[in-house]
């Protein structure tokens, strides 16, 4: 199903230098509408530059973004809101004072009266519940200070909020980082109901088995560039490891800009396995 | 915090991806799950409130019939005017987990601007339209000095206590040059007169302005986006920043804001002593400071309110008057104000502490 869709987002060959250090070397990148897809990589691959580049935080040199087939400029996360893409940090970006349903509209407000700014504190309310109980996510008190919420909850609320204004893509950063057994699996529950309303995740992780347990499809970035893509289906934590580190390269599409990337991409260029692992 | 009760848990196991879920609706009567008497229960003024009532019966039974009468309070309420007008201002540089010692400096700046404004424009029989320009270039000194300082704690990143101790600095020096250290006593008859020792309906002008203002700027505080931004600023300005907040922006119109209620003050001040005070005030920031703090602000930011800093500013004038009253040395207050300040702030430790889970 997702070989015959349109992409929803895009990147082709960007390319982001960081003074010497080349963090994006022509790397692309593909998701496809209401499919879990994996961004993985060891540290320094370049995921959080490419997830900044993608949701709007930083500009790449060079190199294009697509967003269903027409190219686009994100200069700030605001163009990436426009376009329907969301971000749920690592951190969670919660203002941990604020309660619930003032968080899920911060920067947002909804206003009683307008040319004062007064707030509809009401209906922020109201939405907030509703937006909760839209994910499934069961929150005692929406007027609670968020950081009374166990870590969880809070993750809950950032997800609620990205939900809740993302119409196309959700980018999440490590989101399990953090948490421990329960909260995780509750966090996987979360992204599958996500990607059950339409919507496209974006998952960021280091957690190999979870990555297969939650994604429909797994691309790997190594150093810079995209190395490998698979079917989470079809695929095993050695390959996808073995993708990470250089002992397997299924991607040969883009030509990386420098030749430290290409020679590690033409050096192992034939993949140990079968080489089923494609999109 | 007590929570209401939770959701449904009757929708059975199936957990279909929606499921009926109860609104627990906020009740809106007086004692429902988010009632004024609830909240402010759980509020961090409520202790505060407690304090000074326990003090103020204290009083009463000790001095019956002397201490809270009307004509008491109506000398509190005068003295505390420009302080609980500074501290409006400095509840939201607090919210923001800043700080701004520049106030009673601020307070004496606006007063010797508009005061040589008036030495140049009139006199003491200056007019009505004149007094008017006069309070204008007052409130726009202390305004634009907070703005100034504003740019230097959101742009430049200067941390707020080197910022404003800056600011104090350049404040007190422009007040000695200016008026070349003798204070100006050349006050309008009608500023004198009117903000200054008039009232309205047996209430003090001074009472009236600062009362007002306390309830605006509180409004704004509880009700509005620009309070809901300094609150979530104080709380995570990165997650502020984030959602799309001009962070920068905000702060220097909350220092602007602290800058204008000084300057306001400082019109107040003049108008009160019909003099400029110039050495009168160099204790003022940390009065200022310590009723916010007293009121239940926190130091770190994202938590307070204009009804706990009301409190925290009367809480010091009450002590003072009712010692005096029952007879003990008045110097007391000096201690006993420590001594309260201390407490607030280890139960704001103790606060955030019991409430942080993870």
């Amino acid at each position: 199903m997702t070989e015959v869709a349109e992409p929803l987002l895009e990147a082709r060959g960007l390319v982001k230098h960081y003074g010497h250090v080349l963090a994006l070397d022509s790397a692309s990148f593909t998701a496809y509408p209401g499919e879990v897809v994996a961004l993985i990589g060891d540290n320094g691959a370049g995921k959080s530059t490419l997830v900044k580049t993608l949701s709007g935080a930083i500009r790449p040199d060079r190199g294009e973004i697509l967003v269903e087939g027409r190219a686009v400029q994100m200069s700030s996360p605001l163009d990436a809101r426009r376009y329907g893409i969301e971000t749920v940090y690592q951190d969670l970006a919660l203002a941990p004072d604020l309660d619930a349903a003032a968080n899920l509209h911060l920067g947002r407000e909804i206003y009683r009266f307008r040319p004062l700014h007064v707030l509809n504190k009401a209906e922020m309310r109201k939405r907030a519940v509703a937006a909760f109980a839209d994910l499934g996510v069961e929150l005692p008190d929406v007027t609670a200070p968020v950081v009374t919420l166990s870590g969880g909850q809070r993750q809950s609320v950032a997800v609620a909020r990205a939900v809740a204004y993302a119409s196309k893509i959700i980018f999440m950063d490590e989101p399990t980082a953090a948490l421990g057994v329960v909260q995780r699996e509750r966090v996987l529950d979360n992204i599958r109901r996500v990607r059950d309303r339409g919507i496209a995740v974006v998952l960021i992780s280091h957690n190999m088995p979870e990555v297969l347990a939650v994604s429909d499809r797994v691309e790997v970035l190594r150093m810079g560039h995209r190395v490998a893509r698979f079917k989470a289906s079809e695929a095993t934590v050695e390959q996808l490891v073995g993708a990470m580190t250089g002992a397997l390269t299924t991607e040969d599409a883009d030509e990386p800009v420098t030749g430290a990337a290409a020679t590690a991409a033409g050096g192992n260029g034939t993949a140990p396995g079968d080489g089923r692992g494609q999109a | 915090m007590t929570t209401g009760t939770t959701g449904t848990g009757g929708t059975g196991t199936g957990s279909p991806p929606r499921r009926e879920y109860t609104p627990q609706r906020p009740g809106s009567g007086w004692f429902g799950p988010r009632s004024l008497a609830r909240r402010s229960v759980s509020a961090g003024e409520t202790w505060v409130l407690a304090a000074l009532i326990i003090m103020m019966a204290i009083f009463t039974v000790l001095a019956p019939g002397k201490f809270l009468t009307t004509n008491d309070l109506s000398l509190i309420s005068q003295g505390a005017a420009p302080f609980l007008v500074m501290a409006i201002g400095e509840t939201f540089v607090i919210l923001t987990a800043g700080i701004d010692l520049s106030v009673g400096f601020v307070l004496v700046l606006s007063g010797v601007v508009a005061g040589e404004y008036y030495v140049h424009n009139g006199g003491a029989s200056a007019g009505t339209g004149t007094v008017w320009i006069g309070v204008l270039i007052g409130l726009a000194t202390g305004g634009a000095f907070g703005l100034l300082q504003g740019l230097a704690v959101a742009k430049a990143k200067i941390p707020p206590l080197i910022a404003t101790l800056m600011g104090l600095g350049v404040a007190e020096g422009l007040s000695y040059l200016i008026t070349g250290g003798h204070d100006l006593s050349t006050v309008p008859g009608k500023l004198a007169s009117s903000i200054g020792q008039g009232s309205l309906g047996g209430v003090q002008w001074l009472i009236i302005i600062s009362f007002l203002a306390t309830l605006a700027f509180g409004l704004i505080l509880a009700y509005t986006r620009f309070g809901r931004y300094t609150f979530a600023i104080g709380s995570n300005p990165e997650a502020a920043r984030r959602v799309g907040i001009n962070v920068d922006w905000h702060l220097i119109k909350v220092y602007g804001l602290s800058g204008l209620m000084a300057g306001l003050a400082g019109i107040m001040n003049l108008a009160y002593f019909s003099t400029t005070t110039i050495s009168g005030h160099p204790l003022d920031n940390l009065t200022v400071i310590t009723a916010v703090v007293i009121g239940g602000a926190s130091l770190f930011g994202g938590r307070g309110s204009m009804l706990g800093t009301f409190i925290g500013v009367f809480i010091p004038e009450m002590l003072a008057a009712g010692l005096i009253i029952i007879g003990v040395n008045q110097y007391w207050q000096y201690i006993l104000t420590g001594l309260v300040l201390g407490a607030a702030v280890y139960l704001d430790q103790i606060r955030r502490r019991l409430r942080e889970r993870t």
